[in-house]
């Protein structure tokens, strides 16, 4: 079991977690390390670097887009791991790599995992890794380089599928709030309530951090109201297309999630 | 079902296939992996199936003994008559049994994904057919160059939405699709169009367009009392004309397995789709197969003059077939396919679409002598491809 920046911060802190997720060389190739650093020193507790590829498919058309972008700006695997050599000299927050499994085949699974662990990465995310084919395959090359996989869970995910999961798990659970690509403007309803109290009601011993539809101050502060945190992404990445400077879109998007609470948690 | 190249529990055909999806699909993909093989095996499905597949698609489909392309290549050829069927193509083999399937589900809504728009209309079709909602993807740069299939789906009363993200074409149109499928998980059906996508579509498709090889196997026992043929043809973009065209023949080790890929403008240029030859092992579309990409594994976009061979990947049975050495593979290029579409017109008063046109154009490769039996699977007619096949010859008597 991995014991690296993740697992420590879930250790310490237990409730109201901010992850954010951007698109590595979004808005500009070198923008990555620059939004890291003031991610970081606006508070927020972990990242999701996403590695951008030709066709997303559980992504809408806010993160496609910036997708596209980053990659007409030329990122690719080998890009990011160069820019993120050295990173862990700058910010100390648990970063995780999120992105579509046919890049990394092609880097190579292992080399990958490997310079992925060097330059400091703790955990990545892979919507379409299935979680046989990583106990069978993949499990074995993650632990060797002391890096977590996260799991999504949907409200159609079976009592049974969240309990193995859970199992296969040591970091946190990223719960997709409903049925929908990223991005989605996401209804609080009834049938979105029962899906929250049946999954806190299973007594997990992963933290459950909520994504999808997780847009402002109010649907964040819900979302922590259930789970251990949130993540938020589309938001965060058309907050980015503001004209300021990068920095200070960044500064401005985490003051209006982190100001003064408006609904008492 | 075949013994050594059929599929596994998992979904593999040696070591490609499986089912690489995002967990939004999986309660979708699981149900459907549950159900399907013990649906399609209900004797009342099949009888559904079949009377369908007789008195509205028109089956089976004639095997024609083409005299004059036999004796123009020295052997003996039988054509499959796919371009018979209703709606022009094999493509309604398969959308007429996952209709059946989709209704067995308790399916209210149907989405699907189609490049040239054959299997567009034959989705709409069968909707039609059903009395059940239809929804098409299709990229805009093929709603403009397909205008007539977009107007026959709209008058067959399917929804076409065209897809703007990536390059807008038929990759695009599928993850619209799936995307479409995430957003609804419970009471939507995806029909995909070919023997691609995640387990047990790969699988499921082929077992619907199986009934090609099942009807070659009756007819050459019939014209040449023998049930198999020295060679089976058939072109190959997601391969479920071939899928269908092997299904039968895959462990009849005797029967030579021919799969045409379009070379585009050569198979080195820059511009083609040969993923036998171009393509990498990667995952497209929740399949791991032999795909179309760069270094960094960003999927490419294929050409050929054919929209319908277009895919940047292959289905997981061809990719097998390729690696194992099971089928013969060959590249054809626009040039020759247009060729090929030319000689048959004029040789069998028969005009293939340009798809097909790729395996007859593949005759002159395969040196077949006088007694080999060759049956060529005819997959579609022309007449969709006409505005294409006028304005590439102008183009070409202009140059000469």
């Amino acid at each position: 079991m991995p014991n690296n920046r993740l697992t420590q911060l879930f250790r310490e802190k237990t409730g109201n977690l901010l992850n954010v997720y951007f698109t590595a060389g979004y808005p500009k190739l070198e923008d990555t390390v620059t939004i890291l650093e003031e991610l970081e020193a606006s508070g927020a507790d972990l990242v999701e670097i996403g590695m951008p590829f030709s066709d997303p498919l559980a992504d809408g058309p806010t993160i496609q887009a910036s997708n596209m972008v980053a990659l007409d700006n030329g990122m690719s695997l080998k890009v990011l791991l160069k820019q993120l050599e050295g990173v862990r000299e700058k910010v100390t927050l648990p970063i995780i790599l999120m992105g579509y499994l046919n890049p990394v085949m092609q880097y190579g699974f292992e080399r990958f995992c490997e310079d992925a662990a060097r330059v400091g990465v703790d955990g990545l995310i892979l919507p379409d890794l299935p979680f046989a084919e990583y106990e069978e395959e993949y499990k074995p090359i993650l632990e060797k380089h002391g890096l977590s996989l996260i799991f999504l869970i949907t409200p159609q995910t079976s009592d049974t599928r969240i309990r193995q999961i859970d199992n296969l798990t040591n970091s946190f659970i990223y719960m997709v709030s409903s049925a929908s690509t990223t991005g989605s403007q996401v209804q609080t309803n009834d049938a979105q309530q029962a899906y929250f109290s049946r999954v806190r009601n299973l007594g997990l011993k992963n933290p459950l951090l909520i994504g999808f539809g997780i847009s402002d101050k109010n649907s964040f502060e819900l979302a922590c109201q259930t789970a251990h945190g949130a993540i938020i992404g589309s938001a965060f990445i058309k907050a980015l297309q503001n004209a300021a400077e990068v920095r200070e879109n960044v500064r401005s998007f985490l003051k209006s999630i982190k100001s003064e609470p408006t609904v008492q948690a | 079902m075949s013994k050594n190249y059929g599929v596994s529990e998992r979904g593999y055909y040696g070591q490609f296939g499986g089912a690489f999806i995002p967990e939004m699909l999986y309660p979708n993909v699981e149900e459907l992996r549950e159900k399907y093989v013990q649906i399609i095996e209900e004797p009342e499905f099949q009888e559904e199936l079949h009377l369908l597949l007789r008195d509205y698609v028109g089956r089976p489909t004639p095997l024609y003994h083409a005299k004059r392309l036999s004796e123009r290549y020295n052997t003996k050829i039988y054509l499959k008559r796919e371009d018979l069927n209703h709606t022009g193509a094999h493509k309604i083999n398969n959308t007429v049994g996952q209709i059946l399937m989709a209704k067995r589900l308790g399916k209210k809504r149907i989405i699907a994904e189609t490049g040239a728009g054959q299997h567009g209309v034959a989705t709409a079709t069968v909707c039609a057919l059903a009395g059940l909602e239809c929804i098409v993807y299709m990229g805009k740069i093929d709603t403009e160059r397909q205008k007539p299939n977009v107007e026959k789906m709209k008058l067959l009363g399917a929804t076409v939405v065209p897809v703007t993200s990536g390059s807008q074409t038929l990759k695009d149109a599928t993850n619209e699709a799936i995307r479409d499928w995430i957003n609804n998980p419970v009471d939507t059906h995806y029909i995909i169009g070919s023997v691609v996508g995640p387990h047990p579509y790969p699988d499921m498709v082929a077992r619907f367009q199986a009934i090609i090889s099942e009807e070659i196997r009756n007819q050459l026992l019939e014209k040449e009392g023998r049930e198999l043929p020295d060679y089976v043809v058939a072109c190959v973009g997601g391969g479920s004309n071939a899928a269908g065209a092997f299904y039968h023949f895959l462990d009849e080790e005797s029967v030579k397995l021919v799969a045409v890929e379009a070379a585009g403008l050569g198979v080195d240029s820059g511009h083609s789709a040969a993923t036998s030859v171009l393509g990498k092992t990667g995952i497209i579309h929740g399949s791991k197969t032999l795909l179309m990409q760069t270094e960094d594994g960003q999927i490419t976009e294929p050409y050929s003059i054919s929209a319908g061979l277009d895919y940047p990947g292959v289905g997981p049975l061809h990719a097998h077939l390729a690696q194992s050495g099971r089928a013969q593979f060959i590249a054809i290029t626009d040039a020759d396919a247009m060729e090929a579409l030319r000689e048959l017109s004029r040789l069998e008063g028969i005009i293939p679409a340009i798809e097909s046109s790729h395996a007859l154009a593949a005759l002159k490769e395969i040196n077949a002598g006088p007694e080999d039996v060759v049956v060529l699977n005819l997959s579609g007619r022309g007449d969709k491809d006409l505005n294409t096949i006028l304005t590439y010859f102008e183009q070409q008597d202009a140059q000469q």
